[in-house]
């Protein structure tokens, strides 16, 4: 890349600790909005969510029953694989160990649903062990619907394409299912720490 | 109605780097409802990657991802594209 | 000469700023030398992308405001409060710098004489530069096709063109303004956003068949092509640019 746009700097990039920043990613106090597809506005009072798949039986909760789960407020890093980090987020949810928590299966992988039909995958440890988040609240606020509310996956350890906006449930799967930006060219796991983004990484 | 919206135009200039012909005059026919658009007219959206969908039934047509060698153009949601030669 | 090159792969292209045309307190229209620049047609719009030393890229659109018979072209650009790039073109960028570029593309939201018309084109503040280009190709190929211009500015000094479109008026070319925010004195012309009614009193009959044209942020844009339809006009004849909820 030779050519240098005299004077240009682009968004203010923050200077943060580089331990923090994984390779290729830019630190922003923004919090931009990307969408695979319009946003969602399902009603609280039709709004659930599902464990479904490989399990003894499937488990639903409404949004009052969810609501009434243990949740915990958690900070972490979230880095998106079109290269920008936020440090240092505030979100609240419910841990995917609580809404697994009973839940007797064999699956090794899980896939998330969303509202609009989008889905990821992971492989079902890296949404336990208190890596993951049912997420209804950032920043202290119910989490709005461009950035996924009434609530969206959180799993901070990955690109955050996989951590699905408007997610209705998990589908334990015995065989790993790509979702729909892993069967169009994102990596299938999405290790930000191996800058793992596309196929082949 | 999304304020994020824009229309398959937006993408024009990433279409003809990758297919060297001219793309959003080239008519999709969506593989969900049946309706045949110009490209130029879908909807798009900018999530981790691009998405182009249907005006008529949301249904993701194309999806396109890059990095600085190699992009990727998905079709999954279309059945046809006639394009003029 | 617009039409005759021959499309092939598109690479980015290095362009260099020869002149700034002040177009409002927050529009400036950015004049480039692009090297083997293979012409283009009126509506069609280039990728502008800026590296910045560390590496880091930005990239956005802007539609061609030149008429297609120039050698040198012409992007109108808004500035947007806290945007990335616009402050960068009209703040920083001066004449001698280069940028890249890759284009013309875009030939879905096209119109060229030969189509002639009726024509109708509905702008929404910045919206009007691809539209600016249709008119002003219209008048470098001596069109008389009826063209009817409504164009959404916040107020008199927003309006973008503003003089050029009074000179250009007549002749089959019907300039009609709305000031949402601010009127001058005397003002006796729209002064709401652009709306069914505003259309309904403005725009064509769609027995004329006009081919349409609209541009501008995409709340606005989704209005006006709702609001069109609505009013009998043809959808296959609507055509949109939205340029997303900002202008970049």
């Amino acid at each position: 890349m030779s050519f240098v746009s005299r004077g240009f700097r682009g968004r203010r990039r923050e200077d943060a600790d580089p331990s923090r920043v994984p390779p290729g990613q830019y630190v922003t106090s923004d919090f931009p909005v990307l969408s695979a597809g319009p946003t969602p506005h399902t009603p609280l009072e039709d709004w659930t969510f599902s464990i479904v798949g490989e399990v003894d039986e499937p488990r639903r909760w409404t949004w009052e029953e969810f609501r009434a789960l243990p949740s915990e407020q958690v900070t972490v890093d979230i880095h998106c694989v079109t290269k920008w980090s936020k440090l240092d987020t505030t979100w609240e949810g419910v841990s995917v160990d609580t809404l697994l928590d009973g839940v007797e299966t064999s699956a090794e992988h899980v896939v998330e649903l969303s509202d609009g039909g989008y889905t990821t995958n992971l492989p079902l440890e890296d949404v336990t062990g208190g890596r993951a988040w049912v997420a209804f609240a950032f920043d202290g606020e119910p989490l709005q619907p461009e950035h996924g509310g009434p609530a969206r996956m959180l799993v901070p350890h990955l690109y955050f394409w996989k951590s699905a906006k408007w997610v209705r449930g998990l589908r334990l799967t015995a065989t790993d299912e790509p979702g729909f930006w892993e069967v169009n060219g994102y990596n299938n796991y999405g290790d930000p720490w191996r800058e793992q983004r596309y196929w082949g990484d | 109605m999304d304020p994020l919206m824009l229309d398959g135009n937006a993408v024009a200039g990433l279409l003809q780097e990758v297919f060297a012909v001219e793309m959003t005059t080239a008519i999709a026919t969506c593989g969900t409802c049946g309706a045949a658009d110009a490209v130029g007219a879908t909807h798009v959206f900018r999530g981790a990657g691009i998405v182009m969908r249907c005006p008529h039934c949301d249904n993701a047509l194309v999806t396109i991802v890059e990095d600085d060698a190699r992009v990727w153009i998905g079709f999954a949601g279309v059945r046809t594209v006639q394009v003029t030669v | 000469m617009a039409g005759t090159a021959v499309l092939g792969r598109l690479t980015w292209r290095v362009a260099e700023l020869v002149d700034v045309v002040v177009e409002t307190p927050r529009v400036k229209t950015l004049v480039f030398d692009v090297q083997g620049w293979p012409g283009h047609r009126a509506g069609q719009h280039v990728d502008v992308r800026l590296t910045a030393e560390d590496g880091y890229q930005a990239q956005r659109s802007y539609s061609i405001a030149s008429a297609p018979n120039g050698t040198l072209l012409e992007l109108t650009v808004e500035l947007v409060d806290d945007g990335e790039v616009s402050p960068y073109l009209t703040d920083e960028l001066q004449a001698g710098d280069r940028i890249e570029l890759r284009g013309p593309v875009g030939g879905y939201f096209v119109w060229e004489p030969a189509q002639g018309g009726p024509l109708l084109l509905v702008a929404g503040g910045s919206g009007v530069a691809p539209l600016m280009a249709m008119i002003r190709a219209r008048d470098a190929a001596e069109s008389h096709a009826e063209t009817r211009l409504l164009l959404s500015s916040r107020g008199w000094d927003d309006v973008i063109y503003r003089d050029e479109l009074e000179r250009r008026a007549g002749d089959g070319l019907t300039v009609v303004h709305t000031l949402t925010r601010s009127q001058p004195p005397g003002w006796t012309g729209y002064t709401r956003r652009v709306d069914a009614e505003m259309l309904a009193e403005v725009v064509p009959g769609p027995t004329e068949r006009p081919l349409i044209y609209v541009c501008g942020p995409t709340p606005f844009v989704e209005t006006v092509a709702e609001a069109l339809v609505g009013l009998r006009h043809d959808p296959q004849a609507i055509k949109t640019e939205r340029f997303g909820p900002t202008g970049g």
